[in-house]
Order: C-alpha cells, then sequence, then structure tokens
C-alpha cells in the first residue's frame, strides 16, 4: 500500500475521532503510548489523541514528525533548540543530552501524522487555518472521507468552509455506485470556483475505448453538462476582465519599453538601437538597489523601490546624456549609420555588464506588497504585481507629459524639434537640448527596466528581447506621437492576450508582427501620423 | 468627392473622345492647351493647399506663376507630377491623359518634366552621366542591363553640355559643382528628357546675375518648341521673360495676365505688401 | 572573339582579372592540392582550416548581396540574415532526407519528428528528396519571399531606416516561428547530423574540399555578375536611386522596379551563400535568423567599403576572421571588439578600409 493510501485511510480513522466529544487535557496514557516500539501501537495513540479532539495534539504530532519527541528516564518530552519539555504538562527539565532516547518514526506514522495534524486542523478556532484545511482535504478526498466530512459540515459555521467542505464531499459523491447520488454531488459541484471542478465534470462526459461514457448515466451527464455551462457562464465575465487586464499589462509592458524610444526616435529622430541596453541599465540599477538593502537595511526592503526608480532614471539618463554627447551628436542626419553606431555601443554595453553581473541572470525579489494577487472569480486572479506595473506605466506617461508640456526643457525640446536652425537663432541652446532630451528619454527606457525587473528575467540580454517591439510600438503608433505610442502599445498588448488562447503566445506575437508591417504597408507614417508637406517629405 | 473627379473627368473628355485620332505617347494639344488643372483641392489635415485651383497652359507659352510663400506653388506642382493626389479636380495633359491616374514616372514619359526648388541632381555620378541618365530612352530596368551609349546619343548629351555651358565639366562629379551650375546641369536633364512640357521651380536661385541672365536667355529660346511652367520669387526675372503671370493666394488663382496688368492690380499688392 | 574579350575587359582591368585569376588558382589548385598532402605534412591544411575559408567565403558573397542592396541602391537591410537562412532551410531539407534511417530512431523521418510522434512528413516536405528539387527552393523560397515583401514595402514607399526596421521585425518574426517545434524545421535545434550529399559523405575530406572549390568558384560568378551589374547603367540608375530618388522618378525610372529587382537579387544570392554554408558547417537552425546576424552583415560591408564589392568582400573575411580568433584567444572581448568596429567604421570611416586605402595611396 501506498503511502498515501495510509495517509487516506488514518486521515479517515481520525477525522471520526475528531468529531467526538473533546476531552480537554492531553490524555497521559496516550501520549506515553507514542513512545510505544511497536507501529500499530503509535498508530493506535495517535488516533486516541485526535479522538480527544485536544487541537494541543498539533504541536505533540508536529514535533514527532521532526524526530523532536524523545523519552527521557521512560517520560515523553518534547526535544527543542531551546531545550526539554515534558510532552504532557509542558513544565521544562534538565537533561544531559546523552541521556534522550529517540523514538522511531517511520513512513507510515509520518503519513498518520500528516493526515492528523490536518484533520484536527479542520476544527481550530483560527477561520484561516480551518479554511485551508478545509482546501486541502477537497483536493485530496478519498471516498472513505465522505462520513467525515458531512458529520464537519454540520459543525461548521463559516460559509466559505462549508462550500469548500461540500465541494469535496461533492467530489466525492461523483464515485457514489448510485446515480441519484451522483446527480446531486455534479448539482453541487456546479457552484464551485474551484477551475478542476470544471475538468472532474468533463471527465464524466469522456467516451471510453468501449464506445459508452465514463458516466453510465444519461441524467447524470444531463446535469453535468449544465454545470459545465453553468461555471463556464460564470466564468465569461471575469475571463474576459482578466484577459482585458492581463492585455493591459503587457500593454503596459510595452509601453514602457517603448516610451524612452517615443522620445529619441519619435521626437529626436535617433534610431537608437542601444535603447534596448537602457532598460538592462534601469533593470540592472534596480537590482543593485535592491541588494544594497538587503545588506544594509533589510528592515526597510519592502521600500527599494522608491530609491530604485529614480536611481534607474539617473544612471540611465547619465549613460544616455555620455552616450549624445560622444557619439551620437557626430551623427545626426546620417539614420543608417546612427543605427550601426549605436547596434555597436549596445554590444559593448551588454558585455559590460555581462563582465561586471556575470553572464547568467541576476535575481531581482519583488517586495512583499506586490505578491499575491486579487481574486475575480471564475479562477482568474489578477496579480499584484501587473497591476502595479499598470498604475508605474500611468505614472510615467504622467511624468513625461509633465516634462514635455509644463517644463522649459519640454518648450525648447518642442521647438527644437519643429524647427532647429529657428530655435538656434532663439538663443535656444540646442545642444544641450539634445543632450538633455536624449538623457531624457534614455531615462525614461530606464523607468522602464525597473518594470521588466519586476515581471521577468534580468539578464544581459534583456534589452535584445524589447528592442524589436518598442520599435514596432512607436513605428506603428507614428514617430513622433507620443499619444499614437500609447494608443499602439495598449492595443497591440490586447491583440496580444485575445489571440494566445487561439494561437498560442509565440503565434501570436507573429501574427501581431505581420500585421504590424501590414499596417506599416498601409500607413508608411504609422497609425496617427499627420499627413501634411513635412512629413511627405 | 471622387464623383465629381469622374464627372468632371468625363465632361472634359467628351469633346475629344473619338473625334481626334491620337498616337499613343502623343499629346494631343488640338484645342490649344497643353495642360488643364481644374478645381483642384489638397488639403492637409484641414489645412487646403490647394482650394478648387484651376489653371490652363497653353501649347509653347511660358507662364511665370507667382506667389507669397504657402501659396501652393510647390504643391500645384507635385500634384501635376503625380507627387500628391488631389483631394478633388482633374488634371489633364493635353485632351487625353488623366495625369491623376498616373505615377510620377509615367508622367515623367509623358512628357513632362521638373525641376525642384532645391537643385537635384545625382550628386556621385559625373555630369556627363546625369546627363546620360536623364536621356529620352527605354527606362526600364532589362534595358537599363543591356544598354550600351551610341554615337548619335553621345552627341546630344555633347549638345546639350554645350548649351548648359558644362563642357568643360563634363568628368567631374556633379555633386563638386557651384550652385548656379547644379542649376543648370538640373536644367540640362530637364532638356535630356525632351519634355512637352518643363516645370520650373525657383530656376535662378543662388545664381549670379550673369547666370540669370542666361537662363532668361534660355528659357525665351525654349518657349515656343516647349511649354514653359517657371515659379519664381525674383520679380525682376519674372518680369524679364513673362508675358503671362499668374498670381496664387491661398491656394487658389488670385490673378492673371501680363505681368504690367498684374503689378498694378490692387489685390495683389495686398497680399504682397500685407495690407 | 572581339566582342567577348571587350566583355571580360570591360568587367576589370588586366590587374583585377589577375587577381581574380590568382585566387581562382589557389581556391581550385593550391588548396585541394595542399589537402592531398598527408596530415603531418608541415603545408597540410586542416578540416578547420578549410570549412573556415569555406565558411568566409559564403559571408563574402552575403558582402556581396549587401552591397548590391546597401552600397548602390542605399536600402539597409536588416533582415538578410533570413534569406541566408531559408537557403540554407532549403538545403538543409534536403540533406535531413538523405540522411535516410539512419538517424538515431532508424526511422525514415529525422528524429525530431519521430519525437513529435508524427508519422509522416507535413506537405511541404513534399519532394524533398530531390536535389535538384532543393537547389530550385534554395532559389525560390528567399526570392519569392524577397519578392512579395518588397513588392508591398516599394509600393508604399517604405524607405531609409522605416524598411531596416521592418526588414528587422520580418527576420524576428520569422525567427519565433521557426523556433517553434511544431513548425516542422526542427525547433530550437534546427537540422544537424547530416550525413551525405548526392551520396558523398560529407564527412569525407574529399567532399569537403569539393564543397569548398564550388563555394569559391560561386563567389567568384557572383562576384563578377555583381560586377556587371553595377557597370551597367543598371548600377547607375540605382546609384541615381540612392542619391535622389524623387530625381530619377522624375526623369522616368521607375524606381520600384529597380528596387525590387536588385533586393530580390540580392535576397536570392544570399539564400545560395547560405545553401553552399549549411552543407559545410553541418547545422543549422533558427538563431541565424536573428537581428544580431543580420546586423552584423551590415558591418562587414561597411568595414569594407559601401559601394565598391571588393571592400565588402574584405571586410567579410576581416571580420569573421577576427571573429574566430578572438572567440578562441579572448572570448569575452569579442563583442567589445565587434562594437567598437561599429562605431569607429561608422564615425571614422565612412568609405570603409577601401577608402582608407585610396586615401593613404594618394598621399603617397
Amino acid at each position: 500500500m501506498s503511502l498515501t493510501g495510509y495517509r487516506k485511510i488514518a486521515l479517515a480513522a481520525l477525522l471520526f475521532a475528531a468529531l467526538a466529544p473533546r476531552a480537554y487535557a492531553l490524555d497521559a496514557g496516550a501520549v506515553q503510548q507514542l513512545a510505544a516500539e511497536d507501529g500499530d501501537a503509535k498508530l493506535a495513540a495517535i488516533n486516541r489523541l485526535v479522538t480527544e479532539g485536544d487541537v494541543a495534539a498539533i504541536g505533540l504530532f508536529k514535533a514527532m514528525q521532526d524526530d523532536g519527541l524523545q523519552i527521557f528516564n521512560g517520560r515523553v518530552v518534547i526535544v527543542t533548540g531551546d531545550g526539554v519539555k515534558d510532552a504532557i504538562h509542558g513544565e521544562t527539565l534538565v537533561v544531559p543530552p546523552d541521556k534522550l532516547e529517540a523514538i522511531v518514526v517511520n513512513n507510515r506514522i509520518r503519513g498518520a501524522l500528516d493526515s492528523a495534524i490536518a484533520a484536527l486542523k479542520l476544527i481550530v478556532p483560527q477561520r484561516a487555518e480551518r479554511l485551508a484545511a478545509a482546501r486541502a482535504v477537497a483536493a485530496d478526498a478519498g471516498e472513505e472521507m465522505l462520513p467525515l466530512i458531512e458529520r464537519a459540515l454540520e459543525k461548521e459555521t463559516d460559509a466559505e468552509v462549508k462550500t469548500l467542505l461540500a465541494q469535496a464531499a461533492a467530489a466525492i459523491g461523483l464515485k457514489s455506485p448510485v446515480a441519484e447520488r451522483r446527480r446531486l454531488a455534479v448539482q453541487v459541484l456546479g457552484q464551485s470556483e474551484n477551475p478542476q471542478t470544471k475538468q472532474l465534470l468533463a471527465a464524466l462526459l469522456e467516451k471510453t475505448p468501449d464506445g459508452g461514457y465514463t458516466e453510465p448515466d444519461a441524467a447524470v451527464r444531463e446535469e453535468a453538462q449544465k454545470a459545465i455551462r453553468a461555471i463556464d457562464s460564470r466564468a465569461v465575465v471575469p475571463q474576459l476582465l482578466g484577459t482585458v487586464f492581463y492585455g493591459l499589462s503587457l500593454g503596459s509592458v510595452l509601453l514602457l519599453a517603448a516610451l524612452g524610444l517615443a522620445i529619441t526616435f519619435g521626437l529626436m529622430g535617433i534610431i537608437n538601437m542601444a535603447h534596448g541596453e537602457m532598460l538592462m541599465i534601469g533593470a540592472y540599477t534596480t537590482y543593485v538597489v535592491q541588494a544594497l538593502f538587503r545588506q544594509y537595511f533589510p528592515g526597510a526592503f519592502d521600500a527599494y523601490l522608491i530609491v530604485a526608480v529614480p536611481a534607474a532614471f539617473a544612471v540611465s539618463a547619465l549613460v544616455g546624456i555620455v552616450l549624445e554627447r560622444g557619439v551620437i551628436r557626430h551623427l545626426y542626419g546620417r539614420p543608417l549609420e546612427t543605427l550601426l553606431t549605436t547596434w555597436g555601443i549596445s554590444l559593448v554595453l551588454i558585455q559590460l555588464v555581462r563582465m561586471l553581473f556575470g553572464a547568467q541572470n541576476v535575481e531581482v525579489e519583488n517586495p512583499a506588497w506586490m505578491s499575491g494577487g486579487f481574486s475575480l472569480g471564475g479562477g482568474v486572479v489578477l496579480a499584484y504585481n501587473r497591476l502595479v506595473i499598470v498604475v508605474f506605466a500611468a505614472f510615467v506617461v504622467l511624468l513625461m507629459w509633465l516634462l514635455l508640456n509644463r517644463t522649459r526643457l519640454g518648450l525648447y525640446l518642442r521647438a527644437v524639434t519643429q524647427n532647429r536652425a529657428m530655435a538656434g537663432c532663439m538663443g535656444i541652446p540646442t545642444p544641450r537640448v539634445d543632450a538633455l532630451t536624449f538623457g531624457l528619454g534614455s531615462g525614461i527606457a530606464g523607468l522602464g527596466g525597473v518594470a521588466l525587473s519586476q515581471i521577468g528575467n534580468v539578464g544581459p540580454d534583456l534589452g535584445q528581447s524589447y528592442i524589436v517591439d518598442s520599435f514596432m510600438v512607436v513605428v506603428l503608433g507614428g514617430v513622433g506621437q507620443l499619444a499614437g505610442t500609447i494608443i499602439a502599445a495598449l492595443s497591440l498588448g490586447e491583440i496580444n492576450k485575445f489571440l494566445e488562447p487561439y494561437a498560442g503566445a509565440v503565434l501570436g506575437k507573429i501574427i501581431v508582427l505581420v500585421f504590424i508591417i501590414l499596417v506599416i504597408q498601409k500607413r508608411p507614417q504609422g497609425l496617427f501620423a499627420l499627413r501634411g508637406r513635412s512629413a511627405e517629405a | 468627392m471622387t464623383q465629381t473627379a469622374e464627372g468632371t473627368a468625363s465632361s472634359s473628355g467628351d469633346t475629344v473622345g473619338m473625334a481626334h485620332m491620337v498616337r499613343p505617347g502623343e499629346v494631343d494639344i488640338s484645342h490649344g492647351a497643353i495642360l488643364y488643372v481644374e478645381g483642384v483641392t489638397v488639403s492637409f489635415d484641414g489645412f487646403k493647399a490647394l482650394n478648387k485651383l484651376s489653371l490652363a497652359i497653353d501649347a509653347g507659352e511660358l507662364r511665370c506663376i507667382i506667389g507669397p510663400n504657402g501659396a501652393g506653388k510647390t504643391t500645384m506642382m507635385d500634384v501635376i507630377t503625380g507627387k500628391t493626389q488631389p483631394d478633388a479636380g482633374t488634371v489633364f495633359f493635353g485632351q487625353t491623359i488623366d495625369l491623376l491616374k498616373m505615377s510620377e514616372p509615367e508622367i515623367a514619359h509623358a512628357g513632362i518634366g521638373r525641376k525642384f526648388q532645391k537643385p537635384t541632381v545625382f550628386e556621385s555620378h559625373t555630369v556627363f552621366e546625369n546627363l546620360e541618365l536623364a536621356m529620352k530612352m527605354d527606362k526600364g530596368v532589362w534595358s537599363s542591363l543591356r544598354y550600351r551609349i551610341s554615337a548619335e546619343q553621345r552627341d546630344r548629351i555633347a549638345e546639350t553640355l554645350e548649351h548648359i555651358q558644362l563642357e568643360s565639366r563634363a568628368g567631374i562629379a556633379a555633386g563638386l559643382l557651384s550652385h548656379g551650375q547644379k542649376q543648370w546641369l538640373e536644367i540640362g536633364m530637364l532638356l535630356m528628357q525632351d519634355p512637352k512640357l518643363l516645370m520650373l521651380d525657383e530656376p535662378v536661385a543662388g545664381m549670379t546675375d550673369a547666370e540669370t541672365e542666361r537662363t532668361a536667355e534660355l528659357f525665351l529660346s525654349l518657349a515656343g518648341r516647349h511649354s514653359l511652367i517657371v515659379v519664381e520669387h525674383d520679380m525682376d526675372f519674372v518680369s524679364s521673360i513673362a508675358r503671362k503671370v499668374t498670381v496664387l493666394h491661398e491656394g487658389r488663382v488670385l490673378a492673371e495676365g501680363p505681368m504690367d496688368v498684374i503689378q498694378n492690380d490692387e489685390r495683389v499688392i495686398e497680399v504682397y505688401l500685407g495690407r | 572573339m572581339g566582342p567577348i574579350v571587350a566583355f571580360f575587359t570591360r568587367l576589370y582591368g588586366p590587374r583585377g582579372w589577375l587577381t581574380l585569376g590568382g585566387f581562382i588558382a589557389v581556391v581550385l589548385f593550391v588548396i585541394p592540392l595542399l589537402r592531398l598532402l598527408p596530415p603531418e605534412h608541415s603545408l597540410h591544411l586542416s578540416d578547420y582550416f578549410v570549412l573556415l575559408i569555406g565558411k568566409i567565403m559564403c559571408y563574402a558573397m552575403v558582402a556581396l548581396a549587401m552591397d548590391l542592396i546597401w552600397g548602390y541602391a542605399g536600402i539597409l537591410s536588416l533582415g538578410h540574415g533570413l534569406f541566408f537562412a531559408l537557403g540554407g532551410y532549403s538545403m538543409g531539407m534536403y540533406l535531413m532526407r538523405e540522411i535516410g534511417t539512419e538517424g538515431q530512431y532508424r526511422s525514415h523521418l529525422p528524429d525530431y519528428m519521430v519525437f513529435l510522434d508524427w508519422k509522416e512528413f507535413p506537405w511541404y516536405w513534399a519532394g524533398s528528396e530531390y536535389f535538384w528539387l532543393a537547389v530550385l527552393k534554395v532559389i525560390l523560397v528567399p526570392g519569392l519571399l524577397a519578392f512579395v515583401f518588397g513588392w508591398f514595402a516599394f509600393r508604399s514607399r517604405i524607405k531609409g531606416v522605416y524598411f531596416s526596421i521592418i526588414t528587422q521585425a520580418l527576420t524576428f518574426a520569422f525567427m519565433l516561428l521557426f523556433f517553434r517545434n511544431d513548425t516542422g524545421f526542427g525547433g530550437n535545434n534546427g537540422f544537424t547530423d547530416f550525413k551525405r550529399i548526392l551520396g558523398f559523405p560529407l564527412a569525407d575530406p574529399v567532399t569537403k574540399t569539393a564543397l569548398f572549390m564550388i563555394t569559391g568558384l560561386f563567389l567568384v560568378l557572383t562576384l563578377l555578375a555583381c560586377r556587371y551589374l553595377v557597370i551597367s547603367k543598371l548600377g547607375r540608375v540605382l546609384a541615381a536611386i540612392r542619391d535622389a530618388e524623387g530625381r530619377a522618378m522624375f526623369s522616368g525610372y521607375k524606381t520600384r522596379d529597380y528596387k525590387l529587382f536588385v533586393w530580390t537579387l540580392s535576397a536570392v544570392m544570399c539564400g545560395i551563400a547560405g545553401a553552399l554554408y549549411v552543407p559545410q558547417v553541418g547545422i543549422i537552425n533558427p538563431s541565424e535568423m536573428s537581428p544580431a546576424n543580420s546586423i552584423e552583415m551590415a558591418i562587414w560591408v561597411a568595414v569594407g567599403g559601401r559601394g565598391t564589392l571588393v571592400g565588402p568582400l574584405f571586410g567579410a573575411g576581416l571580420v569573421n576572421g577576427a571573429k574566430s580568433w578572438f572567440t578562441v584567444a579572448f572570448p569575452d572581448f569579442w563583442l567589445y571588439f565587434l562594437g567598437c568596429l561599429f562605431i569607429l567604421a561608422t564615425l571614422f570611416l565612412p568609405r570603409g578600409a577601401i577608402g582608407l586605402l585610396d586615401r593613404l595611396r594618394r598621399k603617397t
């Protein structure tokens, strides 16, 4: 018999026990019996303790699992790192280590202990623990547990735990030989929020090799179909919302990756193939800040992003300004040469990072508040880190809008992009505006890097995987059109996510790329570009 | 929009129709005019660069077109040469050739040559090669691959070189020419195309007085055999060559007539002087 | 005789023909003869050396193709790796069929198909066992793709960097497509473990030398074809389109046809180079389509000197020679070197090594 087999039987037995009238102290005899040589005697003792239904036994069982339950002078004691305590009364004892004698716990006993702990947890006062225990039962329920679960149901007051227990009972009910029982079980399962339930029901409708169905009774099959439809219809809205949300989140990622490029390429016309590496630099800055926090301010670790965001902006912007002053400015008006040169720069940056941080991906840990998610029901969970990305993208867009429309640099920039010569004549320091603008674009790319570090791998090749996407977004949106970039990024995200269920992630991406290529054929200046003499030139 | 365009096209085409036998590739100038521009409108995002512009050029005529910045002169040339599609209107070359249905190379083959505002020549080619490339011949891919220059073609190029006074520079790269020489080379290239209609956008910009004078002579000698449309800002130059002047303003014809009449036209003065 | 001699003298002067003759002699006679020497002889050429030179000659063909389209017509393609790979895959399909049942699973199907539990070849593998069909595909697949793509792109007047970016997206999309196992071309691993070509074992040094000689011959033919093209009026029209497309159009040239012609031709040349590359190297996989590969091709041309044909030949040799040396001697510094090459070549050598030589020669 397998370990799980033992465990199920033990659990069944223990559940019975747990629901029996409770005594109020640990049974000294039973505890003593745990130290017995014989395995069966140990099992019986575990059984008895569960029957008494004292949740205090959980600690005892856990200690036993960790080999912390030992014998001293014939007394059963709990040995922890802090010292030795009597298992029954809890008083602290002073014991020389060599006087302790281990209690043998084999796999059979371990299985029984697992089940015993799970069973006792079904009746602990803390709702959260009861809920977790109910989930465990619902996920892994054998037929023999049915009566126990049903009895636990009677005592349970919490609605959520109750539902779970009911579903666990129903899942077992599906295996009942009585067709009517099965039908009722299917009915209950139709109310389930658990994504696995649908598979459970769908299995009933599968054909067997001999031509019949797994479920022989037609009425049950019909009920199962009804239940599946019910589950599906309840899931339609959350799933749609989920897809929209994940599309929005992918769109935000694309947007964050492309926004910097919308400035350097879109507004300044510089084909910056090293744009991806600005993202990478931002991501690695985040990594460094995070590592510093872990080392020096572990208490404030969850707040490291507050430092990482401005740091990434500053580092990327600085690198950008150096590049512009050092290399790119010599190439104004020669776009194809700029393309090749910046590609060269990207190779150097990649190798530099590889030498500094290693060729492997580095681990960037999310702050705790970003893990987990928000359930929409129907098995759809919105992950918090994705939610944060969407908000962050909005923040960066706002920041950029403010910088471009509410600052002197923005004013100068708009003047320079519209008429460089005229702007120069009006006393605008065009070289400085160029450098600062390129720095701004690079810095915003760095912010994109912070976001990317929170959702994906951070490695030297990070930028390379985003460069094609970023250019596609900017070109599709129409060069020089920030609003176009935003719309393009978000719609690409949505299209991608809506295609994914039908075409798969890779094929979906290919379809999107082909779509962009076709759109650009039709509108070479992008979807939202202005038509006019300047655009035609 | 398309409906009006087609409507006008058929009504003006009716009179021609089958009445005259016109050989393909020939321009039918039986009604005296070589170019008809009718009701052409071009707008860029709401801004109307051309607003129902109508204009007719006679065969052999030398027409000057003037107008303040933004009057639509360059856009008009773009429409005639196929670079810009108008939102409405028709453009006919002679009686039969609908220019709006043709691409730039087709329009060039039909016999319209264009000189850009900024002199545009093939800078890395020699002056000789520039003229050779412009010469009227089969310009398909395959014939280019097999092409060998003939003695007559050499003569023609030599003739044109003389005409534009660049004989001594035939072997140097066109990019090394002075601004004025480039203008002349471009005009020479147009002549090599043997067009029926030449459209010249600011042909004397950047030329010395002597060069300007020679250009005026050249244009006057071309008129008659060719039709010319000259867009120019230099009023002295215009009055030295012009017989008939058209003034464009805000995308439409403001005035049309002999130079002395135009110069005294109240509206023209107002437009040019700004009040 | 007269016209034929005239034809040849037009292509290259005496010095040019002498150099070319020398190259042909080395590739077709000297190297094969040295290969015949016993391995312990000091002048014996190793398999590695022959493979390296063979590879570089394939790259040199690609460089010629790039020069035609970029140097002469001014169109920078960042997707030529795709055409190279498609030529390679077309040949690779044939080579996979030549393996027969000698794969690991002893099936008539390639190992990866057995692994995917496919029972028969997908429809697009039909006829892949015929060599002549493979040769046809080497030309048609890249050619057709380039033609269709170019037809749309040039029709909508996509130029300059836009064209470059879109070609990059194109090769990227194809790379993703070929990475999928379901596409039927071996996914990540592509094709490898070839055994024979036309019945000759690929492991045999004689086959290797023969492939090497054929590659050399094709390189010379490609060079002559390109040379013929660029000194014809067509070459001058291409340069005219590069320098002033508007002027060319208003002079009556259908620039779209010209661009489409040279673009397709260039793609076909790349395909042939890929087809010669695969049997020598013994592997083809989707990484050949990665954008980085294609952009590296541009630097061969830039380093050698755009619009000179000879320059890109040298460029391909120089960069790839350096690459094979660096990746053995200083693997960590190869990317620095390549990156700096990109930066320095475009900043300080606008006319490449050939331009530099010219300048030095003029000074002395």
